[in-house]
């Protein structure tokens, strides 16, 4: 015998065995793979059997037209049988420009609704900058639906045509370079203010003004005066223009050079316009705000330090709702009763103190995972301290609270359901309320909080995904 | 390891240091340094573990400030006048142990960085810059890379590199090799002989001793916060004068 041997032929690959392979394999690794396992896996199908079962009928039953909840019932009832149980969607149908506009006056629908579409293309720039495909993806997306939403609701012809052909416009310089539209997210602020609430154009142009001022003074002094003084010096000039000067001068451009739309009191605001009003300026405000505070409390300047350490604190021990109530209540004692203070400006800095106050703590946790040796790379290079900040060292501390900021955000979004408290109308509860106490959809209880629900559901899955998106295109520690 | 010509020193003041001290809260670190580097010198930097190199190399670009007496780099003194301080460090390159590369940004971003930022150099001409430097180190093709990409000796040597984008008149370097596996010192220490051939005017904290005789001119041994010897490579390390420095040298020498 011989312990030659020599292969005649080659094996071809093989597929692994059935059970080593796609569905078969997945569904014992992950369902099956013990009998603890085994048991949670029937014991949860099981559960969500049950309530399928429980709610799938009265989903099924769901009535979309009807004027009132008599009618949903009746319908209900003649094609289901007299005992089925069913959902009265109608309502929602009658009634959801009510949950998304509020009492904002029908015929200027097309200004929420023109708000709404610039948000994503100020968005673009800042969430999508480095991915032109995506960016074109969804400003496309945002032409074609504001295009449809403005055809729907009420506004002039040649505003129509101005605004679809101002979409198109911003689709084509989005496409050719995202980077270009940073200009609209950096006058969206000022836009949105004037669309909103409308009034004359020369009110946010002058608090425009004021951010220039503050730049301009910074940039010219920062050589002779140093990174702090000029800094509080530039803060100290924009609060004098603002509070003294802007509105002298806004009056008087607006008496030269009359320019405005219809104006909206702050009490027409409610619904999802409401909430998102709120969220989005407090969220778009409380990071730069949370950034400083977590520098500030890193600062090795006594009183920053104190001022910081004592706002972050303050805030995080006071519940939400005592602020919110401060709000509307406290101030106006202690303000002068001419000095009209509106109510959704002062929930909106509430809220934003309160985002920053937890946003801070968040990034306070990034900047303490940076090394030292970035911070003394930084220095040793001559990077002065806010161009050390911007370009090394936010960079990577805003990378690491990603999670945390979103979260905060997040919590923030849904928090703004608590103005009701303090007498705005907001979705959850304010709105819900005045279309159940309505003779036609009284006693309706489940449609309104899912309908409501869901939308909230939407726009914070929304957030959480894009923070996972970020996550990994931002990876470049391949260690 | 290769043996530079004789390089010239001139007469030219890069750094004085006079009377200087500095203390950490009551903790005297550096007491009494006084030292003067000529304009091309390659000065190297020895002593103990905690005998204060570290810092007394930091307090030349101000990464750390001291508290009694007068630094005066390229005639500059370093005061609490942050415009000399940024003069000063826009001067004088720093090489760290852990190499401090910014992991966010690519190789070819760390090295424009600085010069867009500070120098204000456009853009296309900090690249051509960087991508020289990366030449010189012998890593172009490394530029689209992040740092964590790259081996500790790659990473040194961009480090090195990122400091000579900002053309500075002195650089520091802190235990650049100490970080590193043996078969990758080669390359930086390679680099850094190089550098000295330049001309530049360098200051390192060092335990390569063969680094120290090839291309030093100076060599400083520094104890419990006190420079205690300096000499020519060749006195140094053949006769110590101090106890305390024959001490160290039978220690990492191994005699
Ligand atoms: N930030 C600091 N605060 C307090 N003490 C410090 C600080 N940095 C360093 N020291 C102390 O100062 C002394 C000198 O430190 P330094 O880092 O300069 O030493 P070194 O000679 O570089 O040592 P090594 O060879 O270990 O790097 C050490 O005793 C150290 O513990
Ligand atoms: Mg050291």
């Amino acid at each position: 015998m011989s312990d030659t041997f020599i292969r005649t032929a080659m094996l071809p690959p093989q597929l692994p065995p059935v059970t080593e392979r796609g569905a078969v394999k997945w569904v014992r690794e992950n369902l099956f793979s013990s009998w603890l396992n085994a048991g949670l896996t029937v014991l949860g199908v099981a559960a969500v059997t049950y309530l399928v079962w429980l709610s799938l009928p009265w989903l099924i039953h769901g009535v979309w037209n009807g004027n009132s909840l008599n009618e949903c019932r009746a319908s209900i009832a003649a094609n289901f049988g007299p005992d089925a149980g069913g959902a009265c969607w109608a309502m929602i149908h009658a009634r959801w420009y009510q949950f998304i506009y509020g009492f904002y006056p029908p015929e200027l629908y097309w200004r929420p609704v023109l708000t709404a579409a610039l948000m994503f293309v100020a968005l673009t720039p800042i969430l999508f900058s480095d991915n032109r495909r995506v960016a074109a993806i969804m400003l496309a997306a945002v032409a074609v639906l504001t295009i449809l939403a403005l055809a729907l609701v009420q506004m002039p012809a040649w505003l129509f045509v101005l605004c679809s052909l101002g979409m198109t416009g911003l689709f084509y310089i989005g496409t050719e370079a995202p980077g270009r539209l940073i200009w609209v997210s950096l006058l969206y602020p000022f836009l949105t203010f004037w669309l909103l609430w409308g009034g004359s154009v020369w009110t946010p142009i002058m608090a425009l003004a004021g951010f220039v001022l503050l730049a301009q003074c910074y940039s010219l002094l920062n050589a002779r005066l140093g990174v702090v003084l000029a800094t509080a010096i530039g803060i100290v000039a924009a609060c004098l223009w603002w509070l003294l000067v802007g509105g002298i001068v806004a009056a008087s451009a607006q008496a030269l050079l009359p320019f405005g739309l219809v104006p909206v009191e702050s009490d027409r605001f409610g619904g999802f316009l409401l909430s998102f009003v709120i969220g989005v300026s407090s969220i778009a405000i409380s990071l730069p705000i949370g950034i400083l505070l977590a520098l500030g409390r890193q600062s090795n300047m006594f009183l920053i330090h104190t001022l910081s350490v004592g706002f972050i604190e303050f805030i995080r021990g006071v519940p939400l709702i005592t602020m919110l109530f401060t709000a509307s209540l406290l101030l106006q004692y202690f303000l002068p009763p001419q000095v009209q203070f509106d109510l959704i400006l002062r929930v909106v800095i509430l809220v934003t103190f309160f985002s920053a106050a937890y946003n801070a703590e968040v990034i306070r946790g990034g900047l303490a995972a940076l090394p030292r040796g970035q911070f003394e790379a930084a220095d040793a290079l001559g990077l002065d301290y806010w161009q050390a900040q911007r370009l090394i060292v936010m960079p990577q501390a805003l990378k690491v609270s990603i999670p945390g900021i979103v979260s905060t955000f997040i919590g923030l979004f849904k928090d703004t359901t608590l103005v009701t408290f303090v007498g705005l109308q907001e979705p959850l509860r304010g709105i819900t309320t005045i279309v159940r106490a309505d003779i036609n959809w009284k006693g309706i209880y489940w449609e309104p909080y899912i309908f409501v629900g869901a939308i909230f559901f939407a726009a914070c899955f929304g957030m959480s995904r894009y923070s996972l998106y970020l996550e990994r295109k931002l990876k470049t520690d391949h260690h | 390891m290769a043996n530079p010509a004789p390089l010239p020193v001139t007469d030219e003041i890069a750094i004085q240091i006079t009377a200087m001290n500095k203390w950490y809260g009551s903790f005297h670190v550096l007491r009494d340094i006084n030292m003067t580097v000529a304009r091309g010198e390659r000065i190297v930097i020895c002593g103990p573990s905690g005998s204060g190199k570290s810092t007394l190399i930091r307090c030349i670009n101000r990464l750390e400030e001291h508290q009694q007496g007068q630094i005066i780099v390229d005639g500059t003194e370093l005061t609490s006048d942050l415009k000399n301080i940024d003069k000063v460090r826009s001067e004088v390159g720093m090489v760290f142990q852990h190499f401090n590369l910014f992991p966010h940004l690519t190789i070819l971003e760390n090295l424009t960085l600085a010069p867009i930022w500070v120098r204000k150099v456009p853009r296309r001409e900090a690249e051509e810059t960087a991508m020289y430097f990366l030449n010189k180190v012998k890593i172009p093709e490394q530029a689209a890379k992040y740092p964590g990409q790259l081996s500790g000796g790659q990473q040194q040597r961009v480090a090195i590199a990122r400091s000579l984008c900002m053309r500075p008149r002195i650089m520091l370097f802190d235990e650049p090799t100490s970080a590193l596996d043996p078969e990758m010192i080669k390359e930086v220490l390679d680099t850094m002989i190089e550098l000295a051939q330049d001309g530049m005017t360098m200051l390192c904290v060092t335990h390569e001793m063969g680094f120290a005789q090839a291309v030093a001119n100076r060599v400083i041994f520094m104890d419990q916060g006190q420079i205690v010897e300096q000499n020519e490579p060749k006195e140094f390390f053949n006769h110590p004068k101090s106890d305390r420095t024959k001490l160290f040298l039978s220690q990492i020498l191994g005699h």
